[in-house]
C-alpha cells in the first residue's frame, strides 16, 4: 500500500491541475496578481505547473494608487524576475474624480477596484481570471466555485452556480461571459503560511514586524504610507512595531502590533491569535453578508 | 479538549516541531448528510468551535445573531457559523454545497457540507463526489427517515468508502441504549442491502457536545470511539480504486522551445518510474518514459496524485484528452455504455440530443437512449421512465462519437465519471458513472470492403459533398435545393436530392415533429447522405433541421470538407406571408403542434458555410452561389 500524499502535496497537486485546466478550456486567461501573499503563492504555483515553460498568461494589477509602497516595489521587482507581462489598470474615470479612501468611504473599493476590476477584464477580453481567494476566508466564499461562473455583465449569481463534480471543471461559457478561477478554494491561512515558509517564496515586508509610523482611526491601527494621509491638527503618527496580516489600500488596512520579525514567529503567533483575517479589512463589515453582496455585484 | 486539539503550549514552546508535524498531516474529507433538523449545522459549529476555527471577532458576531434569530434562546447557535448564504439564513436551510476546515492535532479535514432536502439531491451528489468519508446523521427522537436512506445510497452510489453513523440529540432520548441500538440495528439492515461495508455508529449530542471529542459520562454504554477519535483513526489513501496501473491524463502538451516536447498531467492511477514501457490511448502508439520533469528537479519515479510532467523517448502523437498508460492492461476503448445518470438541470434529458460529455480531461459530443428506468431514491424501486428530470436518477445506455479510454466508475473515479454539458446555455445538466461499456459496439468490426469510397468518386470524377439546406417552413429549401441539383445534373455530377416532406413518406414515416422525434430524423437523414457520399454522390438535402446540436453531428460524421452547411435565410414574417403549403395558418390556429417558428424554436446556424438571404437574391442567383462555393473546396 503506497502512503497517502501529505495535506500540502495534495493542496499543491489539485491547484496545478486547476490551473493546467484553465489553460487548456479557455482563450484568453490571466492571473490577477494583488502582490499579497495569497497571491505570491499562486504565482509560485503556476511556475510549477507550466515547467520547463513559462505561465502561459500576463498577470493583472488593478491598482488603486493607495496600495503600500512596499508592494509597488516588490510588485515590479516580480514582474522582472519572472519575465512575465505585467498588465498594471487604474480605474480611470477613479482617477480623474480623485477617488480616495478618505472622503469616498466604500465608495472607493467600489469604483477603483471592483469598476477597476470589470474594466480591465472588458478592456483586454480576459475570458477567465485566476484569483486567490480562499474558502476558509468567509461564510460567503466557503459556497464558491472553483470555476467561478460570471455574466458577460461580470454578475456572480449563488443560487445557479454549476455542480462541481470531481475534478471535472465546466469551462465552457457564451461569447462576453468570463470565469473566476479559484485555484486555493482548499487552502486555509495555515497552509499558505507554511507553504510560503517550505517553498521560501518571497511576500511583502509588511508581514514582518518593523518600527512603523501609525496612527489610531476608528479602532484600528493604520500605517501612514505617505503624505497624502490627513493628519489632524497636531498629530504625530507613533512609531509602533506592527505588521500586517493581510494587506490593501493602506489608509484601509489595519495593523497588528507584533514582534514577529521572521515566517516562523508569525505563524506562530497566527496560531495562537483569536482574531479571523479579514478583519483587518474595513470592507468586510458594512452588513451582515457585505462580502455576498460585493459579490454579487463583480467583486472578486 | 487539549488531549485532541492543537496544544497552544506546544506552539509557543516549539513552533518547529508543531510544523513539522502539521506538515505531515493527512487530509480527510468528509461530507455530512441530514437536515437541517437532525443538527447537521450544529455539528459542524461545534466542530469548528472545539478545534478553535473560530476566531474571537466571528464569536462576537456570532453572539450578536444568536440573540438576533433566537432559535437558541441565549446560548449560540452554532448553525449560524455554517449557513452562509443571506437567503439560507433567512430561510434557514442550506441550499448549496460548502465546504468548511478544521485540524486536529493527528489531520486535516474538509467538511462538505450539503442540504438534505430532496430538491437539492444534485448538490449532495456533488459534494459525494469528492468526499472519502460519510456522516449519516440521524435525530434519535425519529429514527431512520426516507431521506437517511437516499443520503446513504447516493453517498453509496458516489462511491464513498466509509460510513459513520450518528444518532444526533441523544439528551433529547435521556441518552436511552435502546433508542440508540434500535436506531443503529434498523441502519445496519439497510446499508447491508445496499452494499454499505465499513460502518461505524456512534451516540451524540451536537448542542451539549457528547462523545464528539471527549467521551460523554451520560452514555457509560457506549464503548467506541468519539466522532473526533474515529475520524482520526480511519485509514486513508484508500479510494475505491482497485486500478493500480499507471495512468495519466495529458492535460496539457509542454513546448517551452523546440528541443523540449512534455506532457503535463496529473496521474490518477498507479505509479511510473523512468525507461518504462507506456502505450497513449485511444492511438495504442507505445513509447518508454525519458524523463519525469518537475520545478523542483527531475523524479525517477512518481505515482497517484501528484501533477507532473512527462517526455518520452520517440516522438510519438500524443495530445490533450489523450490518455498515457502502462503498457500492460491499460484502459479499454469504447464507444457505448451502460451508465447512471443524476440529471441536475431544470430542463429534463431530451433522448437522442448531443451533449458534450466531459470525461477525464477529454471532451466528446454523446447521445443518451431511453433511459432503462428511473430509481425512486426513497425506495430504490426501478420506475420506467422515458426522460429524466431534476434530481432523478436512471440507468440509459449512452453513446459518444468517438471511441474514449474508460474504466468503470467501481474502479477507477477519474476514468468512469464524467459531466454532461448543454451545448447553448452551457450549464452543467447532468452527472454520470460508467458501469460498463456495451459488447455491442465492441463486437461490430468494420467489415473491409476492397472498392473503397474514394474508388466511388474517382468513377465518378467528382468530390463528393453534403449541401445541407436548413430554414424555416417556407423559406424556400426545397425550391433553391431542386435548383441547384438541376444545375449539377446539367454538368453532368451525380446528385441525390432528400427533400425533408419526401424522407416523412419513407424512411422517417414513423417519426413526428416532438423535439425527440425531429433529432431521430436527423440523425437517420446524416447517416443516409453519409452513405451516399460514401457511393460517391453530391448529396443535397432540404430539412428545416432546426437545432444545431443535430447539424454539428451530421458535420462531424463527415469527412472535413465534405460538409457545406446552407443557411436559407428567410425572416419568420416573410416565410409566413408565402404560406406554400398553408402551415402558418394552421399553427396559428393551434391546429399544428410543435410547428418551428411558432411553438418550436429554430436555431439559426452559428458558422454556416453559405449564408442565403432570400429577400435580396433569386432562387438561380442563390443555386448559382452555393455551386460556386461547392467547386471552391
Amino acid at each position: 500500500m503506497k502512503q497517502a500524499q501529505t495535506h500540502l502535496a495534495r493542496l499543491e497537486s489539485e491547484s496545478i491541475e486547476i490551473m493546467r485546466e484553465v489553460i487548456s478550456e479557455t482563450d484568453n486567461p490571466v492571473m490577477l496578481y494583488s502582490v499579497g501573499k495569497d497571491s505570491a503563492v499562486m504565482l509560485h504555483l503556476a511556475k510549477k505547473a507550466f515547467y520547463p515553460s513559462l505561465p502561459p498568461f500576463p498577470l493583472l494589477h488593478v491598482d488603486t494608487t493607495w496600495k503600500f509602497k512596499d508592494m509597488y516595489k516588490l510588485r515590479d521587482k516580480v514582474a522582472k524576475v519572472t519575465k512575465m507581462e505585467l498588465i498594471v489598470h487604474q480605474n480611470p474615470k477613479a482617477k480623474e474624480k480623485g477617488i480616495n479612501p478618505f472622503d469616498h468611504g466604500v465608495l472607493h473599493t467600489d469604483i477603483w477596484k471592483t469598476e477597476g476590476l470589470k474594466q480591465a477584464l472588458d478592456k483586454y477580453r480576459f475570458d477567465a481570471a485566476f484569483g486567490g481567494a480562499r474558502r476558509d476566508e468567509e461564510k460567503s466564499r466557503a459556497k464558491e466555485r472553483v470555476f467561478s461562473f460570471r455574466t458577460a455583465q461580470h454578475l456572480w449569481e449563488p443560487r445557479v452556480q454549476r455542480p462541481e463534480l470531481w475534478s471535472l471543471y465546466n469551462a465552457r461559457k457564451a461569447k462576453g461571459e468570463s470565469m473566476r478561477i479559484f485555484p486555493l478554494s482548499n487552502w486555509t491561512e495555515l497552509d499558505i503560511w507554511q507553504y510560503i515558509y517550505v517553498e521560501n517564496i518571497e511576500i511583502v515586508p509588511l508581514y514582518f514586524a518593523a518600527p512603523r509610523p501609525t496612527v489610531i482611526r476608528n479602532g484600528m491601527l493604520i500605517m501612514v504610507d505617505d503624505d497624502r494621509f490627513p493628519l489632524e491638527m497636531g498629530e504625530k503618527p507613533v512609531i509602533r512595531s506592527i505588521r500586517f496580516r493581510t494587506l490593501g489600500c493602506y489608509p484601509l488596512t489595519g495593523a497588528i502590533e507584533s514582534k514577529a520579525s521572521t515566517l516562523i514567529e508569525i505563524i506562530q503567533e497566527m496560531l495562537l491569535t483569536t482574531t479571523s483575517e479579514r478583519q483587518g479589512r474595513i470592507i468586510d463589515k458594512d452588513q451582515g453578508v457585505s462580502m455576498e453582496a460585493k459579490k454579487q455585484q463583480g467583486y472578486f | 479538549m487539549d488531549k485532541v486539539y492543537e496544544i497552544d503550549t506546544l506552539i509557543a514552546k516549539d513552533i518547529n516541531a508543531y510544523l513539522e508535524s502539521h506538515q505531515n498531516k493527512l487530509l480527510l474529507r468528509f461530507i455530512t448528510c441530514g437536515s437541517v433538523d437532525d443538527g447537521k449545522s450544529t455539528l459542524i459549529g461545534r466542530l469548528l468551535y472545539d478545534s478553535k476555527m473560530i476566531f474571537e471577532d466571528q464569536l462576537a458576531q456570532l453572539k450578536v445573531d444568536s440573540k438576533k434569530m433566537g432559535t437558541q434562546g441565549n446560548k449560540i447557535d452554532f448553525a449560524l457559523l455554517v449557513d452562509g448564504l443571506a437567503a439560507e439564513r433567512e430561510q434557514g436551510i442550506t441550499i448549496d454545497v460548502s465546504y468548511r476546515f478544521f485540524s486536529t492535532k493527528k489531520r486535516k479535514f474538509i467538511v462538505v457540507d450539503t442540504p438534505g432536502h430532496e430538491q437539492y439531491t444534485r448538490n449532495m451528489v456533488t459534494g459525494a463526489s469528492t468526499a472519502d468519508l460519510a456522516v449519516i446523521l440521524i435525530d434519535a427522537r425519529k429514527g431512520m427517515l426516507t431521506q437517511t436512506c437516499r443520503h446513504s445510497y447516493l453517498c453509496h452510489l458516489l462511491g464513498i468508502q466509509n460510513f459513520v453513523l450518528v444518532v444526533n440529540k441523544m439528551d433529547l432520548v435521556d441518552y436511552n441504549q435502546e433508542v440508540f441500538d434500535s436506531i443503529v440495528y434498523n441502519y445496519y439492515e439497510f446499508a447491508k442491502r445496499i452494499g454499505i461495508q465499513n460502518l461505524t455508529s456512534i451516540p451524540i449530542s451536537g448542542l451539549k457536545g457528547d462523545n464528539i471529542t471527549i467521551r460523554s459520562d451520560s452514555t457509560p454504554w457506549y464503548n467506541g470511539l468519539t466522532l473526533i477519535d474515529h475520524l482520526e483513526s480511519i485509514k486513508l489513501g484508500q479510494t475505491g480504486d482497485k486500478t493500480q496501473n499507471f495512468c495519466m491524463p495529458v492535460q496539457w502538451v509542454n513546448r517551452p522551445n523546440s528541443d523540449f516536447r512534455g506532457f503535463s498531467g496529473k496521474i490518477t492511477a498507479g505509479s511510473i518510474k523512468i525507461g518504462e514501457e507506456v502505450v497513449i490511448l485511444p492511438s495504442k502508439k507505445t513509447s518508454h518514459v525519458e524523463r519525469i520533469v518537475t520545478f523542483d528537479g527531475d523524479l525517477n519515479m512518481a505515482s497517484n496524485g501528484q501533477s507532473v510532467t512527462i517526455t518520452l523517448k520517440d516522438e510519438i502523437d500524443c495530445s490533450r484528452g489523450q490518455i498515457i498508460s502502462s503498457s500492460n492492461s491499460p484502459p479499454k476503448v469504447a464507444d457505448q455504455f451502460n451508465t447512471t445518470l443524476i440529471w441536475m438541470d431544470e430542463k429534463k434529458l431530451i433522448p437522442g440530443r448531443a451533449y458534450y460529455m466531459k470525461i477525464g480531461v477529454q471532451t466528446v459530443m454523446a447521445t443518451i437512449a431511453e433511459p432503462k428506468y428511473e430509481i425512486n431514491v426513497n425506495t430504490l424501486e426501478h420506475m420506467a421512465a422515458d426522460s429524466l428530470k431534476l434530481n432523478s436518477i436512471g440507468v440509459a445506455i449512452l453513446t459518444t462519437d468517438v471511441s474514449i479510454p474508460f474504466t468503470p466508475y467501481a474502479e477507477n473515479k477519474t476514468l468512469g465519471g464524467f459531466i454532461l454539458i448543454d451545448k447553448f446555455t452551457n450549464s452543467t445538466v447532468g452527472a454520470g458513472l460508467i458501469n460498463f461499456a456495451l459488447r455491442r459496439t465492441q463486437n461490430i468490426h468494420w467489415q473491409n470492403v476492397n472498392i473503397t469510397r474514394d474508388d466511388h468518386a474517382i468513377l465518378k470524377k467528382q468530390k463528393p459533398a453534403v449541401i445541407w439546406l436548413t430554414g424555416i417552413s417556407g423559406s424556400g429549401k426545397s425550391t433553391i435545393a431542386n435548383a441547384v441539383e438541376k444545375k449539377l445534373n446539367r454538368m453532368n455530377r451525380h446528385t441525390f436530392l432528400l427533400d425533408g416532406d419526401n424522407i416523412r413518406h419513407g424512411l422517417n414515416k414513423d417519426l413526428g415533429f416532438t423535439e425527440v422525434d425531429r433529432i431521430e430524423n436527423i440523425r437517420r437523414v446524416g447517416e443516409v447522405a453519409k452513405l451516399m457520399t460514401d457511393a460517391g454522390l453530391i448529396v443535397i438535402t432540404a430539412f428545416i433541421s432546426p437545432f444545431e446540436s443535430e447539424r454539428q453531428i451530421v458535420r462531424k460524421m463527415m469527412s472535413p470538407g465534405e460538409f457545406i452547411e446552407v443557411f436559407i435565410n428567410t425572416p419568420l414574417h416573410i416565410a409566413e406571408k408565402r404560406d406554400v403549403k398553408g402551415l402558418y395558418s394552421k399553427a396559428r390556429l393551434g391546429q399544428l403542434k410543435n410547428f418551428t417558428g411558432i411553438d418550436s424554436p429554430y436555431e439559426p446556424p452559428e458558422k454556416p458555410e453559405i449564408n442565403i438571404d432570400t429577400t435580396s437574391m433569386s432562387i438561380d442567383e442563390a443555386a448559382e452561389k452555393i455551386i460556386k462555393k461547392l467547386f471552391s473546396f
